[in-house]
């Protein structure tokens, strides 16, 4: 619906991080309907800027307006996020990857309440339109780069987005796939005329076939306007220039990069492949891959992603061990044990891998130490490494901090710290942008030609490769074609390099560069109502839950020990743990040797208490034998015991304890007392006249709700306890955390679905497995151990259901607030286990908790779920009885979520 | 050797700073082995006290109140009267774990010969009181019967018994809670710290990273077991001397270097049991659904809340490969009996060796976990 208003206005937007600025006061004007590619290299506000305008990330200063209203405004992004499609940076980063191509969809499609019957029919048009649908059932993540991009702009049309936002979509994709994305996108544009597109890219070719250019540099828009427009007034041809001209003056354009010409160095080759072979499970990742490099070669690997191009530079570095063939590294095979020739070759994986919580300097310190530098050099070799890498600026900086081009440079940096003779490199300069990948160019210049160091690199740029000495083109883990770049394209008669690629994989794969015709896009079915409403909020949820559920089912491990993992230690518990005291090793030291003496040993002896020892022989070896742990108990027994008590002097009778735990001395103790005092009395009154004076009450005890004071009868109901609150929490804790981790939490940013809704959603599943795992206990203490429920069952189902709530709810809060997965699970199974297990009434009752022990278990889910569980289960109580702790764990799930509501942002800061 | 050596100092520096840099966990550490502890020794009392009791007084006689006076704190707390009729109820809320129910005409009976019932109502599933705290109050009951009925005491006992507790005097359970939090806070954390940095390591790639160096597993994995060992080492330390020992006043009567020797080896098999967790599992959340299992058994049967010698026989064989175990029993000999080197060798022995096959096992798994993810 074009208006009269510019689709987008910015007025005045600043944005820092930190100390840092992204934006200084940019301000903006795009009309509807037109394609706006924002350029500018890395670091300088792209991403910021798009953040802001799709309103996933948290207005500072100024004013953003977007489709007709204020985006500061929550009640407007509501109104428009159903309107807006939002593709965050990364390879497939809001992809989830074990659900399948058409599970990815479909989860889009319901977040925003269309139908069954339509998402069916948009998900088969999408799939059609950028050629997935051979493949609706792939998993996501086993897609390669290009395809997960593809799958992602599916994910991101479901809706008919007004408003189209791609943060670099092409970034890390290879020349075909990049030319089947944007022929894509211009189908969906011709059908689509109405919807404004709005992409950041480093690519300054792409930008060309945009209608509209914005030019950023650090925080400052330095340009906005008509391609046309703009290109006229720089005076220049291609946005490159047109960029380089608006940015001349600030930082001077440098000399073209020229590569010098590769000097043959004598000695055999730097690396050897021979007949590389590597299978996982069915597939072959690289088959029958053989080349050799030479010494002081620029040695380029182009493919498109997933070829086996990362597989061959693991084989080749030793980290993955070859199915088959050989690889050969400066005269020596490969092998994981041969550190000399580590210390000659230095590696640069695909992502960031130093150490981002060290700073740039401690980052190549701790390098130059782990390469071997000696100690005296390391401060000298880091510093000229700082300087000539150029970092020397950002030195004290943590990575995170920096730019992306800046921290490719710092991998380089590290890798060449101990002037390596072979360097390999994965993609070291994807998503960098073109003025830092020149830069860093002519480092592996000056390594190759003036080191003479053997450089293998793969790259998805062709400019990069045609500054190789050779190349290579690998697809579908084959080598296609190995030469110069000269020989490849005019073998190819192709008049740039990157036709000849095509061209080559056409022939090979088959794959078509043009979506098929076919394809429609056109707008013929009701829009998804994205209102609110109960109805819609529900279909929201069931989102979440369902493709959480899936992910859950995908995952076999984490399943079993989330349903089964509470039932081994059900059966652990039930076994290993018991209160009473049984076979506790005693000794006698018996000075007596009477006939009493023995008998009364032996009445020790025949119970299932106590059981005897070697005798002690003296007084030392009492303390001694206590000492080692050897006895918990030991009797003494004085001379002329039998004697005294016979003739009614009553004697003494010592027993010595271990104190060490006082529950067990205790209870041997009073063990002991009873026996001997019966043996005594027994003994007494036999040999004496009956005494009139014995009269005594009769003391009946009656030990209820477990009358054979059975161990697991009271202990399998804390059991229960104890661990559907261990279980499930940690399910949820690292839900949240993981998703911003991995960067799918975006979209739930970019979707019109609330926190709470995002909340209830991931919740949803774990208390069904919960429950789930709750039912098999309930079945192995009835069946097992024969520990049935004697009470109210439903009342018991109630009340696991009550208190899964709460416990899962208290696990979302965590993950609400922690940084880490590792915090997570840390406080997580630190703030369950030890109220559960100390405060709940599971080792001692709860009502003779004092203080704040006693506060502490209050305001804890388990003591009350305690009274449920111990009551059902052994008291036989009723569903009437347990109202107060129905509703203190009501309370608590509501507590423990609304927190977690109000914790978790729907923006990012 | 001296290679090894540097890599294992340098690696370990990078992970202490990496630790220090993770402000959640600090604070988390600090709050098991500070507060936590207090808490856990404070409140917990496995021992009979503060045991709640009620009295359904149907004598009410000089001597079923003489019954009443005589449960005294700290076992019990001052009984409370209660209605017949209001017993199953009290019971069933768990509000009392002990009912003694005196018969009408008690004191008559006795004085006339008879022997009156009293029934004693327990509630079985407190287990650790439901045994212990009855006999007390049989023994009560009895005593204070035959002091009513014959003042001079001359049906007293035939038989003194003494009782000397070694170790623990007056057998103080917070002694024992205390030393045993500890305990339960350094296999938890040293398990999960050791075990979430490796797969840490692992997602973020920087693991592969270190594999393509001169650098081995081996030190990798002792890089990680000394930084984070040492860190609880010194907190559990920090712990015993100002919390257990100061602010908790148990005495330690055993040596405290030599116990922290213990704790060493004992860190040595947790965290080289947590390396060995991370490496055949694929994911955070997989390691922290395995990591839980492991620990809670370790602590449950660890011998410090149920006696070893009670349990089933397999059962007994399967927890000789508890770290925790050993730790345990060295744990009690060290600080409450004063043992020294000579009787606890053995357990240090068995600690190391059951480190040393931890790590044994997950060192080839370095690799082949690398290529499974």
């Amino acid at each position: 619906m074009p208006t009269a208003e510019p689709a987008i206005t910015l007025s005045g937007v600043r944005h820092l991080y930190g100390e840092k600025r992204a934006l200084d006061g940019a301000d903006l004007s795009i009309p509807a309907g037109v394609t706006v590619a924002i350029i500018g290299p890395d670091g300088v506000g792209k991403s910021t800027l798009l953040g802001l305008i799709a309103g996933v990330r948290k207005l500072q200063a100024g004013t953003v307006r977007v489709l007709g209203g204020d985006m500061g405004d929550a009640a407007h992004r509501d109104l428009v996020a159903p309107r807006i499609a939002y593709m965050p940076q990364g390879l497939g980063r809001n992809l989830y990857p074990t659900l399948s191509v058409a599970e990815n969809i479909d989860f889009f499609g319901r977040l925003y309440g269309q139908s069954g019957a339509e998402r069916a029919a948009r998900i088969g048009r999408l799939l059609k339109a950028t050629g997935l649908d051979p493949f609706p059932d792939r998993p996501a993540g086993k897609l390669s780069g290009g395809m997960k991009q593809k799958l992602s702009l599916c994910c991101a049309l479901i809706h008919d987005p007004d408003l189209l936002i791609l943060d670099e979509p092409t970034t890390g994709v290879d020349p075909l796939s990049r030319r089947q994305f944007w022929t894509l996108i211009d189908a969906i544009r011709a059908e689509r005329p109405g919807m404004t597109l709005l992409v950041a890219t480093a690519y300054m070719e792409e930008a060309a076939r945009f209608d509209h250019l914005v030019a950023i540099d650090e925080g400052h828009i330095l340009a906005a306007g008509p391609q046309t427009e703009m290109l006229a007034k720089a005076g220049a041809t291609t946005p490159e220039q047109a960029y380089a001209a608006l940015r001349a003056g600030g930082r001077g354009g440098q000399e073209p990069l020229v590569m010098p010409p590769f000097v043959d160095r004598e000695g055999p080759d730097a690396i050897m492949a021979e007949g590389l072979t590597r299978q996982f499970g069915d597939f072959t990742a690289v088959d029958n891959v053989s080349f050799r490099i030479k010494r002081g070669e620029i040695f380029g690997f182009l493919g498109s992603n997933g070829c086996g191009k990362t597989t061959t530079m693991k084989m080749l570095t030793g980290l993955l061990p070859a199915t088959s063939g050989t690889a050969t590294l400066l005269g020596r095979p490969v092998g994981k044990a041969d550190m000399e020739t580590r210390l000659r070759v230095g590696y640069m994986s695909q992502s960031f891998s130093l150490y981002e919580e060290l700073s740039v300097r401690a980052n190549l310190e701790l390098h130059a130490r782990l390469y071997r530098i000696p100690a005296h050099r390391v401060a000298a070799v880091t510093q000229q490494s700082l300087a000539d890498f150029g970092l020397a600026e950002v030195a004290e900086s943590l990575p995170p901090a920096l730019p992306l081009g800046i921290r490719q440079r710092l991998q380089l940096a590290a890798a060449c710290l101990h002037k390596p003779e072979i360097l390999i490199l994965d993609e070291p300069t994807s998503g960098v942008d073109p003025g830092a990948r020149d830069l860093f160019w002519r480092h592996l210049a000056d390594l190759s030609r003036r080191d003479g160091v053997t450089i293998f690199v793969s790259t998805h740029f062709m400019n990069e490769a045609e500054r190789c000495d050779r190349i290579s083109l690998m697809h579908a883990g084959r080598v296609l074609a190995v030469g110069t770049p000269v020989e490849l394209r005019d073998g190819q008669g192709e008049a740039t390099l990157e036709d000849a690629f095509v061209a080559v994989l056409k022939q090979a794969g088959g794959l078509s560069e043009e979506p098929p015709p076919a394809a429609t896009l056109a707008d013929d079915g009701p829009k998804g109502d994205a209102r609110g409403g109960l109805a819609t909020s529900l279909s929201r949820i069931w989102a979440f839950a369902r493709r959480e559920m899936v992910e859950v089912l995908r995952d076999p491990v984490r399943l079993t020990f989330a349903l089964f993992g509470p039932l081994i230690l059900l059966l652990t518990f039930g076994y290993g743990i018991t209160f009473d005291v049984e076979d506790l090793p005693f000794a006698v030291y018996d000075r007596d040797q009477s006939l009493e003496s023995r008998q009364l040993v032996e009445n020790l002896t025949g119970s299932r208490y106590f059981r005897e020892r070697a005798p002690v022989t003296s007084d030392a070896d009492i303390e001694r034998r206590l000492k080692t742990g050897e006895l918990r108990l030991v009797i003494s027994i004085p001379p002329s015991f039998g004697r005294d008590l016979m003739q009614g002097r009553r004697p003494e009778l010592a027993v010595y304890l271990d104190g060490a735990m006082p529950f067990r001395a205790e209870t041997a103790q009073g063990y002991v007392q009873g026996i001997a005092l019966a043996y005594v009395q027994d003994l007494v009154r036999r040999s004496r006249a009956p005494d009139t004076a014995s009269v005594a009450v009769t003391i009946e005890p009656r030990f209820r709700y477990n009358q054979q004071f059975r161990s697991a009868a009271a202990i399998l109901p804390g059991v229960i306890m104890v661990l559907l609150i261990m279980i499930p929490p940690m399910l949820t804790a690292i839900g949240v955390v993981r998703e911003r981790e991995i960067g799918s939490i975006a979209n739930l940013y970019a979707s019109p679905a609330s926190v709470g809704e995002f909340l209830i959603g991931k919740q949803a599943p774990y208390v069904l497995i919960g429950f789930a795992s709750f039912l098999i206990m309930l079945v192995v203490a009835w069946l097992l151990f024969a520990v049935p429920v004697k009470g109210s069952l439903a009342a018991l189902c109630l009340g696991v259901v009550l208190y899964i709530i709460a416990g899962t709810g208290l696990g979302l809060l965590v993950s609400t607030f922690v940084k880490t997965q590792v915090a997570a699970i840390a406080l997580t199974a630190i703030l369950c286990t030890v109220p559960a297990v100390n405060f709940s009434g599971f080792l001692y009752p709860a009502a003779t908790l004092e203080g704040g022990a006693r506060l502490f278990g209050l305001s804890f889910p388990s003591l009350w779920f305690q009274t449920i569980s111990l009551g059902s289960f052994a008291k036989a109580r009723g569903f009437g009885a347990f109202h107060l702790e129905f509703t203190m764990l009501a309370l608590f799930g509501l507590v423990f979520l609304g927190a977690a509501c109000l914790l978790l942002k729907k923006q990012e800061d | 050797m001296r290679h090894w050596l540097a890599t294992v100092w340098f690696l370990g520096r990078k992970e202490l700073s990496s630790l220090l840099a993770d402000k959640v966990l600090l604070v988390l550490i600090l709050y098991c082995f500070t507060l936590s502890v207090y808490t856990v020794a404070t409140g917990v009392k496995t021992d009979v006290s503060n045991a709640r009791v009620a009295i359904v007084d149907g004598d009410r006689s000089a001597l079923s109140h003489r019954i009443g006076d005589a449960l005294l704190p700290p076992y019990f707390r001052a009984p409370d009267r209660l209605d017949r009729g209001a017993v199953d109820a009290a019971m069933d809320g768990g509000d009392y774990t002990f009912i003694i129910d005196l018969p009408p005409r008690m004191e008559a009976d006795l004085r006339h010969g008879h022997s009156p019932t009293v029934q004693l109502n327990i509630d079985a599933t407190a287990m650790t009181q439901a045994g212990l705290g009855s006999a007390y109050i049989q023994q009560i009951i009895q005593q204070e019967v035959a002091e009513a009925l014959d003042p001079q005491g001359t049906t007293a006992a035939p038989v003194t018994l003494v009782s000397r507790t070694l170790f623990n005097p007056n057998l103080e359970g917070m002694w024992f809670q205390a030393v045993m939090a500890v305990i339960q806070f350094i296999t938890i954390l040293s398990i999960l710290l050791v075990g979430a940095a490796v797969i840490r390591e692992r997602e973020h790639g920087t693991i592969e990273h270190l594999l393509v160096m001169p650098i081995t597993a081996s030190e990798i994995a002792l890089a990680k077991i000394w930084a984070n060992g040492l860190v609880i080492l010194v907190a559990s330390g920090l712990s015993l001397t100002f919390v257990v020992r100061g602010w908790l006043g148990v005495p330690i009567h055993g040596s405290l270097g030599l116990f922290l020797c213990g704790v060493a080896l004992y860190l040595f098999a947790t965290t080289s049991l947590g390396i060995l967790l991370a490496t055949v599992t694929r994911s955070m959340p997989q390691f922290a659904l395995i990591a839980i299992p492991i620990f809670m058994v370790l602590n449950m049967l660890s011998g410090a809340t149920s006696p070893l010698e009670s349990m089933p026989q397999g059962l007994q064989w399967l927890i000789q490969a508890s770290p925790t175990m050993h730790f345990v029993q060295l744990a009690q000999a060290i600080l409450y009996r004063g043992a020294g080197l000579d009787i606890v060798w053995p357990k240090m022995l068995v600690l190391a060796g059951l480190g040393g096959a931890f790590l044994a096992v997950a060192l080839p798994q370095f690799r082949a976990m690398l290529a499974r993810s």
